[in-house]
Formats: C-alpha cells, structure tokens, sequence
C-alpha cells in the first residue's frame, strides 16, 4: 500500500477520478459510453505520439520534431493514396508512412549521437527543416478526397451500439490499433532486453557505455521508434478528419510532452512507464473534453493545461527534493 | 613460478609530450591479492586502463593474459578475457533495481532479446551467494549506501565470470565497518581463484590484504614486493621517492579568549554534545571514521545544516549560523573535502574561481564591479599562495592537484576568515604537494586564523595540529594535546580500542 | 580566453564572406542604405529575444517561453492603448499614457520571469519543463485575453518606437543596442554576472562559495522576462497589432543566434559580441535570401541546417581541444 502511494501513476489516476467525478456531476452526459469511445478514438493521435516520446524521454532524450515528421509522412501518403488510391490498402499505407517516419527519425538520431549535440537544440532544427521543405514543397494546400475505402475503413467499429435516436457509436478500429501500439510498448520497455537498456541508458549514460552497451543501436532505436508512431500517428490523423493539412499538427509539441511528462516521466532520463503515459493522456483528454463538456469556452484551454502542468510538475519536484534529503541522512547514520 | 594470469613487460604510454608510463613490468598471479601503490600523478589510472583495454598501450609494450599476446582497445573484449574493473564510482544505473544492475549487462553481452525476470533474479541471487552478501534485490540503486552500491558493483563483476577484479580506490567513500566487510570479501574471493588488483593510497589497508605490493612512481615500476617485507615508513619511501621529515606545529599564543566555542552542539543522525574552544592562531584536528560525524559537524559550523539543540558562541556572542552567507559575515570559511565538485569550478578561470566568493567587496560606488580592484586582488592571492600558472585565465581543471587546492585556499582566504575549516585538504594530493599545503597552514594559522583541520589520515592531523579531537558515532571521544601524546594513543583511539 | 577570441574572431571572417556572398547573389539590392535600413529595423526584435535566451541559456538553462511572454506583454500594452485613446490620437497627453502602458508591459513581463525563477530556483524544476508549463500557460492567457483576435490601432507616439528614427538611425537599433550594453555591462561587470557564469558551469561548488544560486537564478529570468517585453515593445509598434501567437518561428532563431555566437548549451560561456555579430549574420542571410525570392519557410529550414553545421562545427573544435588536453 505505501509503495503505491509512493508512485506518481498514483496521483494522476486520483486526479482523473476527481476530474471525472466533477465532470459528471455539472453533465452527466461525459460517463456515457458514446462520449468515452469517441474520446478513445479522437485521443488516439495523441497517444501514439506519447508512446514514442515516451521513449525518447526514459532514453534521456527529447524530440520535439516529431509533429514535423507527422505532416511529412502525413503528407506523403496523402498525395499518393490521391494519386494510386484504389490501389493501395491500409497496411500499405501505414507501413509507407511508417517507414518515412523511421528514415527521418533515423537521422535526428545520427546528428544527436555523432555530434553529441543535445536533443533538444538538434530536434528544434530538424523541426524547422523537415517542416520548412515540406511547407515549400507542398504549397501549403491542403489534401482532401481521399478513396472511399479509406473514409470506410474509419467508420469501422469493433462492436456497434445505437443510441435512443438511432446513431450507431462503439469501439473504434482505430483505438484497437492504438491499443495495440501501446501493448507492443509495454512489452518492449518491461520484458526485452532492449527496453530496460533504454532505462539503463537514460540513468546513467555513461555506465551503459562502460558495460558495453550499445549506445548507438540504442540512440537510433528510440529516435525512430518515435518516427514509426509520428508516421502511423499521422495516418490515423488522415483517418480522423479525412483531410491532410500542412499546419495542423505542428505547435502541438507541447501538448504530448505534457502528457508524457505528467504521467510520471522525467526529463532527465530513466524513469517513466506506459502506464502512466496512458494516464497521463487520459487526464489531458478528459480535461479537454470536460471543459467543453462543462461549456467552458474554450479558450481556456491552454492555460488550465499550462497550470495543471506546472501544478504536476512542481508537487513532483517538490517530493523528490524531500526524498532525497531523506536518503543523505540515512547515509551518513 | 606458475604462469601469471597478466603480466605486463615494458609497458610505456605516452601522450602529447606527456610520458605516463615508462617501461612497466609486473605481473599478477592467479587467484592474488595484488596491490598497486602509488600517489596521485604516478600512472596508477594509466595502468588500469591499459588493462582494462579502454586505452592501447604504445608499440613495444608486451600484455599478455594467461601466457597469450593481447592488442585489443576494447573494454568488451578485456570483459570477455575476465577482466572487469570498479572504479571509485560504481557506475551502477540508479533508476533500476539492484538484481537489474547485477544481471542486466551479462544478458546485453550474451545478445539476449527477451527478459526472464524470473532468471534476472536467479543469476543476481547467484552471484551473491559466491561472496555471501545479502542485498534487498528489488531495492532501487539510487536509494542504497554507496558500500552497497560497490557490492552491487562486484556481484555485476562476478557474473561475467571474472578471473581479475581490478579495483579503484574503493575504500575512499566507505565507514571502517564497510571497509573491513569490503576486504573480507575480497580475501574470500581469492579463495575461489578470483585475482584482485587493489589499487590504492592507504597504507595500512594495503598492507593489511595484499600479498604483493607493486610501487609506481612517476611512471615507473619501483618494484614489487611481498607485503611481509613493507611497513609503513618502508612503502612510503618507495612510493615518494623521499623521506618527508615533519616538524610538530606549535601554536603562538593569540591570548585567552576563544573565536569560538560550542557547546553540547547536537543534531539528530550526526552529531551530539559537542564542546570544543577554538583559539586563534591554533590548528585544532578533528579525526575519526567516515561516518563519525566530523564532515557534518563542520557543515553546521558553516550553516548548511543547523544543529538542534546547544549553541555556539562566536567572539564571545551567542549566534546562529542559518546559512553559509552567515558563516561568512561571521567570517569562518570552509575548505570542501570534494575539491572537484565542490570547491571548485573547473571549466572556468583560476582568476574567476578565485574571486567567487569577495566580489561583492570588488565594486565601485556604482555596484560595478572596478576592474583594477578586480585584477590587483586576483593577483594579490596568486602570489601570496604561490600558486603556479601560466595565466590567470587558464581553467582550473588544467592545474595539478596541490595547485588546485591552492586556489581553493585563495578563494577563502580572500575573505579574510577569523576561522578556517579545512576538511581533508590534501586528499589526492601527492606527498612534495602535500607538505607545501601543511606549509601554507602553518603559516595561515601564525597570521592568527583559528584553523580546524578535519582529516582521517592521523600522520596529517598529529604533525600539523596542537591539539587533535577525536570524534567516534557523533561523539567526540577525546581531545589530545599532540605535545604530551603519543601518535599511536591517538590511532588507537579511532580504531576503538581503548 | 583562447577559445572566445577565436569565436570572435571566426565570427567576423563569416559576417565579411556572408556580406560578400549576397552582394555577390543579388547585387546592389543588398548593397546599399535602404537595405542596410531595413535590417536594421528586423533585426532588434530578434536580438532582444536572442539577449533574453542568452541569459538563460548561461545558466545552462533555457526559456522557452521568451514568445508567449513577449506576446502577452504586447497584449498588455495593446488593450491599454486601444481602451484609452483612439487610434489617431496625437496629442501630447498620449505620451503619459503610452509610457505608462509600456511599464504595464514590462511589469507583466517581469511577473513572467519572475515565476519562471520561482519554479526552476524554488522548486527546482529543470527550465525546460518550468519553462514549457509557463509558455503554454501564458500563451493561454493571451488567448483569453484577447479571444484569438488581433488587437490594433496605435496612437503615432507608439508607432515611433519601431518604426521611427533617431538622426536618420532606427529608434528599434537604438533600442536594441541599448539592451545589448546594459547586457554586457550586467555580465562583464557585476558580480550578479560573475555568478551567472560560473552558476551555469557548477551551482553546487557556487553554493559552498557563498553564491546565493536562487538569488542568481531568479534574477536571470526576470532579466530575460523583462527583455522579453521590451521585444513586445518594438514588435507590436512595428506591426501595428498585438496577438496571441506572433513571432513563433523565433525561438528556433534565438537558440541559433545565442549557439552560433558563442553560447555554450551547458552554460557557462558566451558573450554578448558574439551574440551580435551572430545576429548581423543571420540578419543578412534573411535579406539576402528574402532578396533572391526565397520563401520563409524555406528559409526556416535552411536555419535548421545552419544551426546543425554551427555545432557539428563546435563538436569538431571542441574534439581537437580535448586531444590537446588529455595528458
């Protein structure tokens, strides 16, 4: 029991129960499950983001060029399902965007590992080159039209349910893949040999290299992991509006890190899990909902985002400063 | 002779212009306890990464393990040949437990894809039954001592069938108890056929658990020898090149009042009823144990902790030191025992580091710092610590060790302290250095500065101080006039045998 | 120090071949007064951001949230403005009422920056997270303020600041060089500059030094908060309108500006010469590729790649200066 409350995963999922609870009772239509599948759905672009970033952050890392990614691979598949629609399908199309996805997160990792330059400034100028050509090449026009069988295919429901008037809503194929993305992450980080070298290497670098880890393999494999679920992310974007735009996703960094960060992963490296990042979407996701569920205008989004982050992110620095004090004394007894 | 496990013949390694060592011969047997002796600077590093295969060795230099020619630069393939080294910090992974950090690198070595925790957990459990330690496998490494942490490091070792352990200055952060524990096990693992190369400074534990001892020095082999041969004075000559005659400081009479005094000083975890007078122009040791409460009696003195109950008195006044800036109104300084990470910042200019903690004394009547005043004080403490640079805008981390500590000296006596804490002010530093360091003291204390001298290295402490406070649990056993004692009453009494 | 001459150095070779580069591409469009003018009129909003990331950044921090502050802060002082006086209002009493607007705006900046120190010297918050929390609250708060529109419609007092002059010399240069010396002079020749530098390259040894790091760490993001606002001030004047989202692309450009002249990413290091010198050059590749008919965003993309080359730059010097050093 102590042990659980010692965790952060603890406090976000009490928050989200406050959030939900508060919600509910100004309007109960938020606990229904028509309103809580199509969250699922809509809030999938975002957690496939989270899943790579999550990644990146427990390696040490962070990318904040991924949304540039996204527009690019979103962008490719986009002209080519205009241009070859019929002859395409779904697996083809998530694995172009995929595989774009990978190429280009490949290379953040090269210029980070090689040139040790640091993630951040190295992801703020692949942000601007990826998204500076795409802008020229693309004209700014936004893509539309897409093959019926891909507007189809996101209408598909894993079960159906009616409403008293007659609409049908259930469970999304789209958030079975997201869930599906997520069970592969899981894996990954807590029963290969590749996910706890990502925590070895995000707690101490300089160990990992000493014990011969494989600090490039390990590099090239968050960074483009994160390319993979920015280019699926992507295609699951093109699902959701059936429309490809070269501005709609970048801006929005911020939002994933956030969610990331207020699941419990650290900036610094080495600490984050998969459940707290689907924690942590979930309370982004249900306080956006909530808010436009409770007519609060939306314009005051970002600042209750901008708050509840800080308020995260300060009750957690505070209570590592306390544990660490702790852990001197005891020291020197 | 069987056949050594490792021997080296006329290992040299240079560097730009640098000879770090000059035709090295020794070998190392199976299953031995070998140390390798010598002060800082002496190549000792250079040794253990040309052995450990991170650093390659110049042409003409002969390795070989178990009789076989090695050339590798490889610190996988030197694993792979069973040889794993500890350094001073365990490079362990803080945020995995402690049965990952044991068994986690053998599976990356071995390619393995998946995790069977259920293995991890026999191979961690394994390797500490081989040398009998008992450690909370599920415990996060961030939160354990750092004499677990090194045991950590050695079961780690342990699983990847390591022939040769070769360890670092182990002992450096660890308790008597821990060190005593640290060199059982060490003993026990020679009985299963595992050489250790102990490299270290400290005498008395080199002398207490090797059977040879090679001696380096200025990049030399001395020689080795069986330690029944050495003692003490033996080992230091061989490792300084020279006797070092000590003169007993005597402190001049600064009259009658002390500059300061505690009394019943307690804090909860670290110390307890402490009384003590302090007296300007006189060198107070403090000595005893890691873990005996002299470091953390000196933070409070310097207001980075606050005792709980008792006082202290400064002049003559009741005050009380909340914060580090009040310690130095008061004017007590404080020499860290960390020079690296604490009492120094290396990257920057000795001229920067020197006048950190005065440059609010070095402004004009507009708040601007006066350029001249700023120049003619940096090389004012310069001159009056002599220490050698070629210009006051290299960066400390470019300066020797006794230099360094020089300019930590300057930094503190720019602020013109009543009362000056020194804690361990000559760790690291090779013995020539050494003695000009207790020179500056000395001489620091005849200018009237109250100096307390907190050190565990009793030759230090009996030579440099008038009187010497023990220090045992928190407590302080006893205090000595260095005049009317015995240097060996004094090393019984830390040892707790009295 | 050897390595900051040279920077010094290095950088005044690259601004000579840059200059003689876009002569080269475009002619006497570069070359000539009325170019040179309206540089100078782009460039101080830049700078000044640049001044505001460089003081965190030599603290081994950063503060991304230089933009959302500016931005609040013109909002600020646009609602100030469009609420008090009507838009062709010339009379002397504007003055007062500009001059007290603009103080609203640097004290909201200030408050900013102010917070920012809270979080990252209190709470002890890394700068990156403190700083992304702030810039996302921020950057709400103007939208809320101004519900996404744009607000406009300064009296001429205003306008004077970023597009007037001074003896035929942009009044937004003077500002910014004004900005630039009180920056030089806070960290060439104050003690609070003194502990900036060394704080960025070891707090811990500062802090048993006597160095008051939350003291030192609150100080420089209040300075880089108010410089902040003083951007706010040259850009609304310059465009007219305040709005919630302005100048985002900025802050890809302030890190690239601070890197390349001279600023090391863990803190330390940097002065403001470089950083000038860094910002004329980057100011002249705008033009001259503005000039060639480059669209922005490419141009965008093109610093991406100029600040890789800059530190893989670096990387190289700093690998030969280690080999130099091993011994």
């Amino acid at each position: 029991m102590k042990r659980l409350l010692t965790r952060h995963e603890t406090y976000v999922f009490l928050a989200i129960v406050a959030f939900s609870i508060v919600i509910t009772v100004i309007n109960p239509s938020f606990f229904t499950l028509e309103n809580l599948f199509d969250l699922l759905k809509s809030y999938s672009l975002m957690g496939t983001f989270a899943i790579g970033m999550l990644f990146v952050l427990i390696s040490g890392g962070i990318d904040i060029s991924f949304t540039a990614i996204a527009t690019i691979t979103g962008y490719t598949i986009a002209v080519l399902l205009l241009k070859y629609g019929e002859s395409l399908n779904i697996v083809s199309v998530f694995l172009i965007a995929g595989g774009i996805g990978i190429l280009l997160g490949l290379f953040n990792a090269a210029i980070i590992y090689f040139f040790k330059i640091p993630s951040i400034i190295t992801t703020i100028a692949t942000l601007n080159i990826y998204y500076g050509i795409l802008t020229v090449v693309s004209k700014g026009k936004w893509l539309y039209g897409f093959p019926t069988w891909f507007g189809d295919f996101n209408n598909i429901r894993v079960f159906t349910l009616y409403t008293p008037d007659g609409i049908p809503y259930g469970l999304s194929i789209i958030t079975v893949i997201w869930f599906a993305l997520i069970l592969i992450g899981w894996f990954i980080l807590r029963y290969t040999i590749l996910g706890r070298s990502i925590y070895a290497m995000g707690g101490n670098p300089a160990s990992a290299q000493r014990a011969g880890f494989n600090l490039l393999g390990l590099n090239l494999f968050v960074y483009s992991f994160m390319g993979l679920m920015a280019g699926i992310g992507s295609v699951i974007q093109a699902l959701l509006v059936q429309t490809v735009a070269p501005n709609s996703l970048v801006g929005k960094e911020m939002d994933v890190i956030a969610a990331v960060v207020l699941g419990g992963a650290s900036l610094t490296g080495g600490t984050g899990s998969m459940l707290g990042t689907i924690l942590g979407v979930t309370l982004i996701a249900i306080m956006g909902n909530g808010l436009t569920l409770m007519h609060v205008s939306s314009l005051w989004y970002k600042v209750i985002i901008g708050f509840v982050i800080l308020v995260s992110v300060g009750v957690s620095a505070y209570r590592n400063k306390r544990s660490t004090r702790k852990h001197i004394i005891t020291e020197v007894n | 002779m069987a056949e050594p496990f490792l021997s080296l013949r006329k290992v040299s390694k240079h560097y730009a212009g640098v000879t770090a060592l000059d035709k090295v011969d020794f070998d190392i047997q199976k299953g031995e306890i070998h140390c390798l002796a010598g002060e800082n600077g002496s190549g000792k590093s250079t040794i253990i990464k040309i052995i450990s295969e991170t650093v390659k060795a110049d042409p003409g230099s002969v390795i070989e393990i178990k009789g076989h020619p090695v050339h590798g630069s490889n610190a996988i393939d030197a694993i792979n040949r069973g040889i794993q080294v500890i350094y001073q910090d365990p490079s362990l992974f803080p945020n995995l437990t402690v049965a990952e950090n044991i068994a986690l690198g053998g599976f990356v070595a071995i390619h393995r894809k998946l995790i069977n925790w259920k293995e991890l957990r026999q191979v961690a459990e394994k390797a500490m039954a081989r040398i009998d330690v008992h450690l909370p496998l599920d415990e996060i490494v961030r939160e354990i001592s750092i004499a677990d942490q090194q045991l950590v490091a050695i079961c780690r070792a342990l699983t990847r069938d390591v022939e040769l352990l070769i360890m670092d200055e182990p002992t450096a952060s660890l308790t008597k108890k821990e060190v005593d524990s640290l060199l059982a096990v060490v003993t026990d693992m020679k009985s299963k056929g595992i050489a250790t190369m102990f490299v270290s400074h400290k005498l008395n534990e080199i002398l207490q658990i090797a059977d040879r001892v090679s001696v380096i020095r200025d990049g030399r082999m001395v020689g080795t020898y069986p330690s029944s041969e050495l003692d003490d004075e033996k080992l230091t000559i061989l490792m300084t090149g020279k006797k070092v005659e000590y003169q007993h400081f005597v402190a001049a009479k600064n009259g009658n009042d002390p500059i300061l005094e505690c009394r019943r000083l307690s804090r909860r975890g670290e110390y307890k009823d402490i009384d003590f007078k302090l007296f300007p122009g006189e060198i107070l040791g403090i000595t005893g144990l890691l873990g005996s409460g002299r470091t953390e009696l000196a933070l409070s003195l310097f207001g980075v902790s606050q005792p709980d109950t008792g006082e202290i008195y400064f002049n003559g006044k009741p005050v009380k030191i909340q914060s580090i800036q009040d310690a130095m109104r008061l004017g007590i300084a404080y020499v860290p025992e960390d020079r690296l990470a604490q009492g120094l910042i290396n990257v920057q200019p000795v001229g920067k580091n020197i006048i950190v903690t005065t440059l609010d004394n070095l402004v004009n009547r507009f708040k601007l710092l006066d350029r001249t005043k700023v120049i003619s004080s940096i090389q004012r403490w310069v001159k009056d610590l002599a220490i050698r640079i070629p210009s006051v805008e290299s960066p400390v981390q470019t300066l020797s060790g006794g230099n360094q500590q020089r300019v930590v000296l300057a930094k503190w006596i720019a602020t013109q302290p009543r009362v000056l804490i020194l804690d361990g002010p000559t760790i690291g530093i090779d013995v020539a250095a050494k003695f000009d360091i207790h020179e500056i003291i000395r001489e620091l204390a005849g200018r009237g500065i109250a100096i307390i001298l907190i050190s565990e290295e009793i030759p230090e402490v009996y030579n440099n101080c008038n009187r010497v406070l023990v220090m045992h649990k928190g407590c302080i056993l006893r205090e000595f006039d260095t005049r009317e004692t015995a240097q060996e009453e004094i090393q019984n009494h830390v040892n707790g045998a009295f | 120090m050897l390595r900051k001459f040279s920077h010094f150095l290095v950088l005044s070779v690259v601004m000579v071949f840059i200059m003689l580069l876009m002569w080269g591409f475009t002619g006497n469009d570069f070359m000539n007064l009325g170019n040179f003018q309206s540089m100078a009129y782009q460039m101080p909003e830049l700078g000044v951001l640049s001044l505001a990331m460089m003081i965190a950044m030599l603290t081994s921090g950063i503060n991304l949230s230089i933009i959302a502050t500016a931005n609040l802060s013109g909002i600020v002082i646009a609602l100030i403005l469009t609420n008090t006086l009507s838009a062709d209002n010339g009379s002397a009493g504007t003055i007062w009422v500009v001059a007290l607007a603009i103080l609203a705006g640097l004290i909201v900046s200030a408050l900013v920056g102010a917070l920012n120190g809270f979080l990252i010297a209190v709470l002890d918050i890394s700068p990156i997270l403190a700083t992304l929390g702030t810039m996302i609250m921020v950057s709400g708060i103007s939208i809320v303020l101004t519900e996404g529109y744009v607000i406009s419609g300064f009296p001429p007092a205003m306008l004077a600041i970023g597009n007037g002059d001074l003896l035929g010399i942009p009044v937004p240069i003077l500002v910014f060089l004004a900005c630039a010396g009180v920056m030089s002079v806070i960290l060439n020749n104050t003690p609070l500059g003194t502990r900036i530098y060394l704080l960025g390259s070891n707090p811990v040894a500062c802090f048993y030094s006597g160095v008051d790091n939350r003291a030192v760490l609150f100080r420089t993001y209040i300075i880089s908060g108010i410089y902040s606002g003083v951007a706010a001030v040259i850009m609304i004047s310059r465009f007219n309108s305040a709005k919630a989202d302005y100048g985002e692309s900025y802050l890809l450009l302030t890190v690239l500006a601070a890197v390349l002249g001279g600023v090391s990413a863990a803190g330390g290091f940097g002065k403001v010469s470089g950083l000038f010198l860094s910002l004329v050059i980057l100011q002249m590749i705008s033009s001259g590729l503005n000039l060639m008919g480059i669209s922005n965003f490419l141009t965008l993309a093109l610093w991406g790649i100029v600040l890789i080359v800059v530190m893989v730059i670096n990387y190289f010097i700093e690998n030969q200066q280690q080999k130099r050093r091993i011994a």
